[in-house]
Formats: C-alpha cells, structure tokens, sequence
C-alpha cells in the first residue's frame, strides 16, 4: 500500500508537468495583450513596450516557459500583475473561501442525493420513483447560471431572507455567514445533488437482485439493515468515484456560482485574471487546480480499497487489479 | 408437540411482468415430518425454487405474489404473519441456502460478520458470545482454522468453502427446517458429494428437516425420505423415495429417470433426453401440462387435467393412466401415437 501511493506519488509529476505546458500554451493564445490591458486604452506605445519589457513578456515563449517551470520547482508561484501580489498569498486566501463552498455543496448533495437515490431504486417502479427520477434529471440539466439568478431573485430580492452576493464575515456573527452561504451552496448542490441521486438509484438497482441480498433476507434481519447495511457499501464503487469528481471539479472553484454570488474564491479569480490577461494568475491557478484534481482521485482510489476489499493494489502495473 | 411440521395447501404463486402473469407455482401442497427430508425434483422452470422461496415469503413482491394456499408451519399460517412475525422466523426458524456460493456471500464483509449477524438478530449473546459461538459453527461445517478464517472476505475461500459457511449462517441458529435450493449445482463433483455428506451428518446433530430443491435424482436418493415431482409448477408426482426409485408411476418422471447419467449407461449410447421443452406458464394450459411431450399422451390428456390420485398407498401421481386400476408400461413407449394428437 505505502509502495502503490508513493509510485502514485511520483506519477504525479509527468501529469502536472503536462498541464503546465497545456496552461501555458493556452493562456498565450488567448487574445489581448496584458500589458494594454493594465495599461488601459489611453496609454501610449512606449509605456506599454516598457511594461512588456519589464514583464518579460517580450522574450522568446520557450524562455518565458523555461523561467516559469524554474519558478515552479522552486516553490514560487509568481507573482500577479494585476493584484501585484504574490500568488499564493492570492491562493492562499481564495482556496478557504473555495472549499467552504465546495464543502457545503458537497453536504447537501450527498444527504439529500443519496438518500434519494436509494429510496428510489427500493421502491422501484412506484410514484416515489418516478418523481425522484424526474426531479434529479431535471437537476442534471438545470443551467446553473439562470438557477442562481432566480434563486437570487427570489429569494434576495422577492422575500429579502438571503444577501444577494458576497461571502459574510464570521465577525457579523454565525447566522450572517451561514445566511450568506446559503444561495450559493444550493445553486452549486443542484448538479452534485441530481448526479448522486441517478447514481446511487442504479447502482443500487443493480445490487439489490444479487443472491447476497436474498441471503440477507433470508436470515430474518430488518429492510432497512438488508438496504443500509448489505445493498449500500456494495453499490458504493460507483458513487465514490463521481463523488470524487465532483469534490476536484468544485475544489478546482465553482466559476459559474462563484461569479453569480461574487463569491471570492478560486473561480472567481480565474475568471478576473482571464479578463485582465493575467496570465501568471491563470498559469498557476489551474495548475493548483490540477494538483488538487490528482490528489483527491489518489485519495479515492486508496478509498476503493477501504469499501471493497476484493480490490487489491499491486505497485509494478501502477494501477488496480 | 405435534409431528407434523410443514403443510403446504395449494400454494399458488404468480408473477406480473407488464400485462404477461407468470402462474410459476399451480397449486402445490405436501408435507414434512419433524426430521423428515423431502426433495423437490425437476427441470428448469418447473417451480421448485419458487416453491421453497414461497416458503420464506422472500418472492420478491412485484413482480411475484403468492396468490394461494396456506403454509402452516408448527400452526401458524406464514402467510398470514406480519412481515416482523416473518422475520422471526426467518434464519432462526426455517433458514435456506441457495445455489450458488460464489453470489450468495455478501462480498465486502467479512465471513464472521455475517455468521455473527445471523446469531445476533436472534439470539441474545453479546459481541464476543456470538463470535464464539461464530467460530464453533465455522468449525462444525469443517473449515480449518475456523478462528483465522473468520475474519477473512468471501472471495478468499473456494466455492466449497462458502457453501460451508452459508451453510454455518443457516444453521447458526438451530432451525427446525432448512431450505437448501440447489446447494451442490454450483459446486464440483468431487466436492458437491462432501457438501452432502456435511448436510446430512450436521442435520442429525441438530434434528432440523431439510428440504432439497435439486434437479439430480441422485441427490434425492441419498438425502431424503420423500419426493415431489415438478413440471410446469405442478406437483405430478409424490411419495417415499423407496417407493419413487423402486416404482415410479408418471411418464415425466420417467424421463428424468432416463435422462440421468449412471454407471449403467456406456459411453457408446446416446444420452436420453425428454424431447421439447416446458409449457410457457404465461399461457393458459389445458389438460395434462406434460401432455405435448409425454410419449403416451392421447386425446384426454390434452382436455382434462389428471387428477392427483392415490396410486398406491403414499404414492400420489396425476396422470390419467396411472390409476390403481390401470397402469402403463414403462418399456411400451406408444411414440407413433404422439404424431396424431399434436395440438
């Protein structure tokens, strides 16, 4: 086990070197020129040569690319043209905000999601049924950006119970905080919430016939311990694994609900630095971004061992077996 | 205390898919002595594994429904208990173990957590009691190093193996009757013949009855006292082993006389086999359901269901030919005949 994560480990170092070439090739396609953009429209043409220069943004792309992995392996980030500040101290403040958000998503999604789907799939066929299933794929569909508006609308604007954007401060108190999170948690749970649901509801479907369920039966134990405790953990697999895509896309920053709520974390900041062509920021961001995407799928795989243990990890073909 | 077990009364099962209904079980009725064996013996789709389920109410509702009949065990009606009642009595009461080992076990918990949790929805010992007593059942069904294996996963043990500790949850809490459906199909033959001798040495350790479910005639004759002929979820023949193997009476348990592999029948002939296959049970059948593939079959049989009818003391058969007045020759097969009453 300590031999497959530390190989795992070292796997990782190909995958994020490849993003970072991938980041960096995009964001110097993107049109625009950064230094006109800080600049604004009136600035004249020496000053905006001068700003390139000093930004090293006139050198060859292959030394640009050589001095910012040189950067990288020395722990250093860069530094934002825009927020003239170092990145990580940029990361260091959104990425909190990020995961408060993501986290309680993540909550909601999985206690109304689960429960649903396996509600669903043991009273197949029925009225509970087919609502469920109804509901979550109108949910798998749903546009987040016009579901965050009228949420906003309604709720902020209508009946005035919830702010509209922002993220409150724990020094207003715990209610304002959480009334603040509210709006934003749900608009991102929607997806995450429909997805857990469909999965949980076939895959338990698919459990739920198999002979170990007729033995559980057959020994005289309750439903709810023949469905929670025999059918669930063997229809896990599955919903571990969307699980933890889902928890790296929404750590990677929630951009849509993030720029609806103006929620100050990962997405958001993507999103301002793309506009202000500040690619060190974007660079480094999905790169951070990345690096959490591997981590947590290394976390589920190790996870898989724990629910299944028919799944045993062998170091030499880097993989499961 | 009665000696009288089990009695089935005209048990009917039947299963909705869309606007289709199955009628899988026709009326089925027998039944078991205290430390009785019957077997249940016939081809796929004759309605003997839906029989044994009914039993244990475990027909999964819907598509299935007993529609029939009674299942008095000990003077209650199972099927008039409330599904708490019925849990008591499953597993502690009347246990079952299926046919195949390799799916029966639940794969992501241990062997001894199943067996403890057996003990523990019915018997009141704490943790370390029931494991104990886990062990020693782990033990009794033979598995060697009962105390390391019990903490092992499923998929670490062999087909064998598994039934034998299915066959330790069954038994975990002394039942009177244990269902076993199909126990040895799935297993090699070298080992299905040690699974065997374990059922019958451990039933008389704990004076349970068994009823075997099987399609292996051979198996009957080794394990039980009595036998149910099935075909098309209909009871066609039943009485004591000894009389079944000595004298049987229906043509369709001719065919499954015939049709085993014994030492008798050499390598050069070919293998005997009941030609066609079992009525569609969603249609309605008139008349004898053997009939479109009995060798003696006549007009009758296509119009009149035969009654079941006492043919000699104990042995009950239903078949229009097989009367205590009239018999049929075994030998005389009237296969000419089967050509004019094609339906």
């Amino acid at each position: 086990m300590g031999k497959y994560i530390f190989s795992r480990l070292i796997n990782m170092i190909p995958t994020l070197f490849v993003v970072a070439i991938i980041v960096f090739l995009i964001t110097r396609m993107i049109p625009g020129d950064p230094a006109s953009v800080m600049l604004g429209p009136q600035a004249s043409r020496e000053d905006v040569e001068a700003l390139t220069e000093a930004l090293g943004l006139n050198e060859p792309i292959h030394i640009q690319f050589m001095q910012y992995i040189g950067n990288l392996l020395k722990g250093d980030f860069g530094v934002s043209l825009s927020y003239n500040q170092p990145i990580t101290d940029l990361i260091i403040n959104r990425f909190p905000n990020t995961v408060i958000l993501a986290v309680s998503a993540l909550i909601i999604a999985f206690m109304i999601g689960v429960p649903a789907g396996i509600i669903s799939a043991s009273k197949q066929n029925s009225l509970i049924d087919y609502s469920i299933t109804t509901i979550s794929l109108i949910g798998v569909s749903m546009p987040i950006f016009w579901l965050g508006v009228m949420l906003v609308l309604y709720f902020s604007v209508n009946l005035g119970w919830f702010p509209a954007t922002g993220m409150g401060s724990m020094a207003d108190g715990f209610i304002s905080y959480l009334k603040h999170l509210i709006l934003p948690s749900i608009t991102l749970a929607t997806i995450p919430t429909a997805t857990f649901a469909r999965i949980t509801r076939s895959s338990m479907l698919e459990v739920i016939t198999q002979d170990y369920i007729k033995t559980a039966r057959s020994k005289g134990i309750s439903e709810f311990i023949v469905i929670f405790k025999h059918a669930f953990k063997n229809a896990f697999n599955p919903l571990l694994t969307v699980l933890g895509l889902q928890i790296s896309s929404l750590l990677g920053g929630a951009v849509l609900t993030e720029t609806i709520f103006s929620w100050p974390g990962m997405g958001l900041l993507i999103i301002d630095a793309i506009e202000k062509r500040d690619f060190v920021v974007v660079q480094s961001t999905v790169l951070f971004i990345a690096l959490i995407f591997v981590i947590v799928n290394l976390v589920v795989d190790i996870l898989y061992k724990v629910v299944n243990p028919k799944i045993s990890y062998s170091t030499n073909k880097g993989g499961t077996k | 205390m009665s000696d009288m077990l089990l009695t089935v009364e005209n048990l009917e099962v039947q299963f909705r898919s869309g606007s289709t209904l199955t009628k899988a079980v026709n009326g089925v009725s027998f039944s078991l002595n205290r430390k009785e064996n019957i077997g249940i013996v016939g081809e796929s789709g004759s309605g003997k594994s839906v029989t044994a389920t009914s039993l244990l109410r475990l027909i999964p509702d819907p598509p299935g429904k007993i529609t029939g009949g009674k299942i008095i065990f000990e003077d209650k009606d199972l099927l008039k208990l409330s599904d708490k009642a019925m849990r008591k009595i499953r597993g502690n009461e009347i246990s079952m173990i299926f046919q195949d080992p390799s799916t029966s076990l639940n794969p992501v918990y241990t062997v001894g957590n199943q067996i403890v949790e057996s003990i523990k929805t019915h018997q009141h010992l704490n943790r370390k009691e029931a494991k104990e007593k886990a062990v020693h059942m782990l033990e009794l069904v033979g598995i060697p190093e009962a105390r390391k294996r019990f903490s092992m996963y499923p998929h670490e043990f062999s087909g064998g193996m598994r039934q034998r500790v299915m066959i330790a949850i069954a038994l975990a809490c002394n039942p009177k009757l244990l269902i076993a459906d199909e126990p040895t199909t799935a297993l090699d033959v070298t080992v299905q013949a040690q699974i065997l001798n374990l059922m019958k040495d451990l039933q008389h350790s704990i004076d349970t009855s068994i009823i075997m479910i099987t399609h292996d005639l051979g198996v009957i004759w080794e394990t039980c006292d009595k036998v149910l002929v099935m075909y098309a979820g209909n009871v066609v023949e039943s009485g004591t082993v000894q009389e079944i193997y000595d004298n049987p009476l229906h043509p369709y348990t001719w065919g499954l006389l015939d049709s085993q592999i014994t030492e008798s029948v050499s390598s050069e002939e070919e293998l005997s086999t009941i030609p066609g296959s079992p009525p569609d049970l969603s249609l309605d059948i008139s008349g004898c359901p053997f009939a479109a593939r009995c060798p003696f079959a006549e007009e009758i049989c296509l119009k009149k269901t035969p009654e079941m009818i006492e043919a000699a003391e104990g042995h009950f058969t239903a078949c229009h030919f097989q009367t205590k007045e009239h018999r049929l020759d075994r030998k005389e097969e009237k296969v000419d005949d089967r050509s004019n009453i094609k339906s």
